[in-house]
């Protein structure tokens, strides 16, 4: 669309030359200046140990400060950028997931499982650069143009019960966050549509081309993310306009033809797959807006370790002479392409072991010739994902409708009895856990309640908290938010907090249609501030560095969400309020009207006695009223 | 009823006093508290024990105890119990400190109603004395109504779960009965405290003010005064010293001065706990207008939670204007009917407002029950009463089987529960009502006796 408007304005520039001048202006400015908008593709798959397939889509479209070329835009999508200018965003990050990611097999400890890993249902944070008394009407008005953007149910989060403050457990720690959950939020292809007009080449051509709907939704988890960042209206100079970051995430499980003839011995042959095995579709031509488009296949750490390649002890040297083959011609699998380029993990302290990334290149392939790699395994591998330093669950405690607790218990992975004989040697290690917790008002949380368990035995708060903060909620204002910091000993085993709750009953209009399913708790956020996860990959160009890995180099730390939890609430009859209401009101106006009744009776003796009082004192006045009701009542019995 | 009554003031006060307190504190050693401290009956969100202690942690972590909507109590009664929700004794129940202060709370107010009720049966037989019925109606029959009372208080079951189940009833009541026996022994100041700390604690009490005034103007509970001015006029002497005295203004004046200081006093010492989390309109808003504008739809005892977890919200504010005037209507023909028995007044207004206030608990039920032992000779000629009785009784065992079928098994709907409080409040109803008519039927015989007209003694 901006290309076709490009030569209209041209024309209309071609007539005053003023204008024509401004616009050369404009344009030598833009080649000068170092930054253009941009829009470059990725696709990273990776096999996971548990037979399945992690596809990972990354597209990043970036815009210079808008002051340079007003507010049009050549790749860019508008909608974003108006959003950004209209409720100055400074940061955004929405996601619409489907399924839960599996941390225990595949893995936590990675740039892909922490930063794309998203509670269940619609995820809203946003960072606002705003007084703070306009946060919240910024917040609103954002929620509800998101709503429209994306086809969903987004204006929900714009009440104060649904979005919370965090202080400082929420990984962009500043008080201008807003953070909010739709945990029952049903995501389908009505919202990935939306999605994908954001992108310059939609889904026409290129990699975006492999999101195939029935594929896409067919999957085990299914997380479509974006994530916006705008230094716009910073003022210290460092302009780098806004980037906008789109990734779709989907674990799959690629259904091998190898598969149907499975023999006893080649059960734990990891499945083998191409491209168009699980997309249905393969990779033709490319988008021409994009500035680089290209495909990843990463081999994870621990999949390497297994894998044995020949020289692995000199990966350095093979890392430079890129085109070594022996590290796509392993004897235990297969690639159907040859890889462009191929990467190898720098050292790190965490691991022995590296991960190994190959490069595709989608440029060199056309509609002719279409690209589609494959990869064929020879030999069974297991291996493990390398997880988080303590795996968290969370659950509920106690039955029936009242009251009950909740549950978010830590324990030990593999990764921490690593990280435990690493740090032996200073006696004091420490393990930071902070806890974000979220609960809806309805659940009425009892802060003073808070236990702490450590290795099954009940302790002292004090003793392992370091740091928490409340904000309890206010009923059908606010909902209460937990924010804890705890300390662990490295060598502990398991550790739990407990919480307890009474359950809210709400107004029968409160409730949703279907108020017998029970009402969503928010994931509880695990993050792990000591621990960040990166991928450095050695390059010999840092220039033309690709978006994917620049963000696998970035330090994002370790978080895990916890499982969503249903709570089922009471329900009141639904059917009856105009029974209730009746029969409430009949019980009042038989306390009325019986009260009434025993102080002004009188018994026959009072009667008499008031009657012979009234006799020797009737005036004018009252004899006439007596004659007028008389009469009046005379009147109406005539005329019945 | 009576039978029984009569059957517990024949033994020995003290006795069945220390037994109800052993009882209790057989109770409180048992785990849990039984599980007493999150019934509904017991713990409604103004006294529930588990929102005091959140309160004041939140205080402790120095946030306002009104910061969530967990806390609607007093300031006060925060500094003043917060410190027993959290202090343990080593190999004591956990909330051993807490049990005895309600615990003491209960005794105290069953020692006071056993005053005020001692006070009342003497100013009862004086009158009899000055209108010359002695001789009419045995007086040797008469029971001791204080004794009565406050064993009723006592050994009451919804006292003692609500003592157990550690609400802050038993503190509510104590100030309200410390009020009434300000008033009915003539100790202004402690009236007014009691009056100026019931009415803070739960709102409710600050229409006790008329009985209060009453007492104090007039004197204790006593036949009407018409009936002292027709007995005089029969004898044709008017002997001055036998007739009860006028209304006198001076104590009220007093007891106003008095009310207006301890009322400063509070606000000022609230003022002072809450200086730093937006002041006295915030304790305002989420005491009093928590009490008001029925926020917390959780069951209780009481109707109108259900009332309003049913109603459309754009009929919201009429029944919450409805049934709150429903209270207040009721206090002015009441006041002119009853005007000459202040404590009874004071008992139908405290029956009227357990039955109406937003959150009711067994713990009112309590208070007014305990009350209802000091009229035992006036309501001797009460009909239903046994009827009553195992209403009483039925709906005490009825309403914790529907809340569990309901809330607990999922086998019954919230209409069962609902059922049992809707026959509970017809049963302070019909109580109230025959009550109130069995004292002014009692007050007819009176002036039958006087005037002598056994004809008309039928009503």
């Amino acid at each position: 669309m901006v290309l076709l408007q490009r030569p209209h304005i041209l024309l209309l520039l071609i007539d005053t030359h003023q204008f024509l001048q401004c616009w050369i202006a404009f344009g030598s400015a833009n080649e000068e200046g170092q930054q253009q908008e941009e829009f470059s593709e990725e696709l990273l798959v990776k096999p996971l140990p548990d037979h399945k397939l992690l596809a990972h889509f990354h597209f990043q479209s970036s815009a210079p400060p808008s002051t340079s070329n007003g507010c049009h835009h050549h790749l860019f999508p508008k909608a974003i950028s108006q959003l950004v200018q209209k409720f100055r965003v400074k940061e955004m990050e929405l996601s619409f997931t489907q399924g839960r990611w599996n941390y225990e097999s595949w893995g936590g400890f990675d740039p892909i499982s922490s930063s794309n890993a998203k509670p269940p249902g619609v995820e809203l944070w946003a960072v606002f650069d705003v007084p703070q008394h306009h946060i919240d009407a910024s917040w609103k008005n954002l929620t509800h143009t998101l709503s429209g953007l994306f086809c969903a149910s987004i204006n929900f989060l714009e009440s104060t019960a649904t979005y919370s403050t965090p202080e400082w457990s929420f990984p962009p720690a500043s008080g201008n966050v807003r953070y909010g959950t739709l945990p029952c939020e049903a995501v389908c292809t009505e919202n990935l549509t939306p999605w994908l007009k954001l992108l310059p080449c939609r889904d026409k051509a290129a990699i975006a081309l492999l999101l195939d709907r029935p594929s896409l939704y067919r999957g085990f988890y299914h997380s479509q993310r974006l994530h916006l960042t705008s230094t716009e209206s910073s003022s210290e100079g460092i302009d780098s306009g806004i980037i906008l970051e789109q990734t779709l995430t989907v674990v799959l499980q690629p259904n091998s033809e190898r598969a149907i003839e499975v023999h006893a011995s080649e059960k734990h042959v990891q499945p083998s797959w191409s491209l168009s095995s699980i997309f249905g579709k393969q990779v033709s031509g490319r988008c021409v807006l994009a500035k680089s488009s290209s495909v990843y296949l990463l081999l994870d750490r621990g999949l390497v370790a297994e894998l044995k390649f020949p020289n692995k002890e000199n990966g350095k040297s093979a890392a430079n002479g890129l085109t070594s083959e022996n590290f796509w011609s392993n004897p235990s699998f297969e690639l159907s392409v040859n890889p462009d380029r191929i990467f190898l993990e720098e050292s790190s302290s965490h691991s022995k072991s590296l991960s190994i990334l190959y490069m595709f290149q989608v440029e060199k392939y056309s509609e002719s010739e279409p690209f589609d790699i494959g990869l064929m395994w020879k030999v069974p591998v297991a291996w493990l994902c390398q997880q988080t330093p303590l795996h968290a669950s969370r659950f509920f405690m106690g039955s029936g409708n009242e009251r009950g607790a909740i549950a978010i218990s830590l324990k030990s992975t593999q990764f921490t009895e690593g990280f435990m004989s690493a740090n032996s040697k200073d006696g004091s290690c420490e393990l930071r856990v902070d806890v974000f917790q979220v609960v809806p008002w309805y659940v009425k949380v009892y802060f003073h309640s808070l236990r702490v368990f450590v290795d099954q035995q009940p302790r002292a708060v004090s003793d392992f908290i370091e740091k928490i903060h409340v904000s309890p909620s206010k009923d059908k204002m606010s909902p209460g938010v937990m924010e804890v910091v705890l300390k662990l000993p490295c060598r502990v085993n398991t550790a739990a907090l407990t919480i307890e709750f009474d359950k809210g009953f709400l107004r029968i209009d409160e409730y949703p249609p279907d108020a017998n399913q029970g009402f969503d708790i928010p994931s509880a956020i695990i993050s792990f501030p000591n621990f960040h996860a990166s991928m450095v990959f050695l390059e010999d160009d840092s220039l033309n560095r690709s978006p994917l890995l620049s963000k696998f180099q970035e330090k994002c730390p370790v978080m895990s969400y916890t499982e969503v939890l249903l709570v089922p609430l009471t329900t009141p009859d639904f059917s009856m309020p105009y029974n209730v209401i009746t029969i409430k009101c009949t019980v009042f106006a038989l306390y009325f009207g019986s009260l009434l009744n025993v102080l002004q009776r009188r018994v026959a003796e009072e009667e008499r006695f008031l009657k012979a009082k009234a006799a020797k004192k009737t005036g004018r006045l009252p004899l006439l009223l007596s004659k007028l009701s008389a009469k009046l009542r005379g009147s109406g019995i005539n005329q019945d | 009823m009576e039978k029984l009554k009569k059957k517990i003031g024949s033994f020995s006060f003290w006795n069945w006093v220390i037994a109800s307190i052993i009882f209790r504190l057989i109770l409180i050693y048992f785990p849990k508290n039984l599980n007493l401290s999150s019934r509904p009956e017991v713990s409604t969100p103004l006294t529930s024990f588990r929102r005091l202690a959140e309160g004041y942690w939140l205080k402790q972590s120095s946030m306002s105890s009104y910061a969530g909507s967990m806390y609607h109590g007093s300031p006060l009664l925060l500094s003043l119990l917060g410190p027993l929700t959290v202090k343990r004794i080593e190999g004591q129940p956990n909330h051993l400190l807490y049990s005895l202060v309600s615990v003491i709370a209960d005794v105290v107010s069953a020692m006071l109603i056993r005053a005020t009720g001692q006070n009342l049966r003497l100013a009862y037989l004086r009158s009899l004395e000055s209108l010359d019925l002695v001789k009419q109606i045995d007086v040797s029959e008469f029971l001791f109504s204080g004794d009565i009372a406050a064993l009723i208080y006592l050994c009451n079951p919804f006292t003692i779960v609500a003592c157990v189940g550690l609400s802050t009833s038993p503190i509510e009541n104590m100030a309200v009965i410390l009020c009434l026996y300000g008033a009915c022994s003539r100790l202004i100041p402690l009236a007014a405290f009691g009056w100026v700390i019931a009415t803070h604690l739960s709102l409710y009490p600050a229409i006790l003010i008329i009985p209060v005034i009453f007492l104090l103007g007039c004197g204790p509970d006593s036949p009407p005064r018409k009936l002292f001015l027709q007995r005089h006029q029969q004898k044709e002497v008017l002997n001055q010293s036998k007739l009860p005295p006028g209304f006198s203004w001076g104590p009220i004046i007093h007891f106003a001065f008095w009310a207006f200081l301890w009322s400063v006093y509070v606000l000022v010492l609230c003022g002072i706990s809450l200086k730093q989390f937006g002041g006295l309109w915030e304790m305002f808003k989420s005491t009093y207008g928590f009490i008001l504008t029925v926020e917390d739809l959780s069951p209780n005892i009481g109707v109108l939670w259900y009332f309003f977890a049913e109603v459309f919200e754009f009929f919201r504010n009429f029944f919450l204007i409805v049934f709150h005037v429903n209270i207040l209507f009721m206090i002015l023909p009441l006041a002119i009917r009853l005007r000459h028995r202040p404590c009874y007044l004071a008992f139908v207004y405290v029956a009227i407002c357990s039955m109406l206030k937003s959150y009711p608990s067994v713990g009112d039920s309590a208070l007014y029950l305990g009350l209802l032992g000091w009229f035992v000779n006036e309501l001797a000629d009460m009909q239903f009463s046994l009827f009553l009785f195992c209403g009483y009784v039925g709906v005490s065992l009825l309403s914790p089987v529907m809340h569990n079928l309901w809330i607990w098994r999922g086998t019954g709907n919230a209409n069962f529960y609902f059922t049992t409080a809707m026959v509970y409040a017809c049963l302070q109803i019909v109580l109230v009502v025959e009550g109130i008519s069995a004292v002014l039927n009692h007050d007819r015989k009176l002036r039958i006796l006087i005037t002598g007209k056994p004809q008309d003694a039928k009503s």
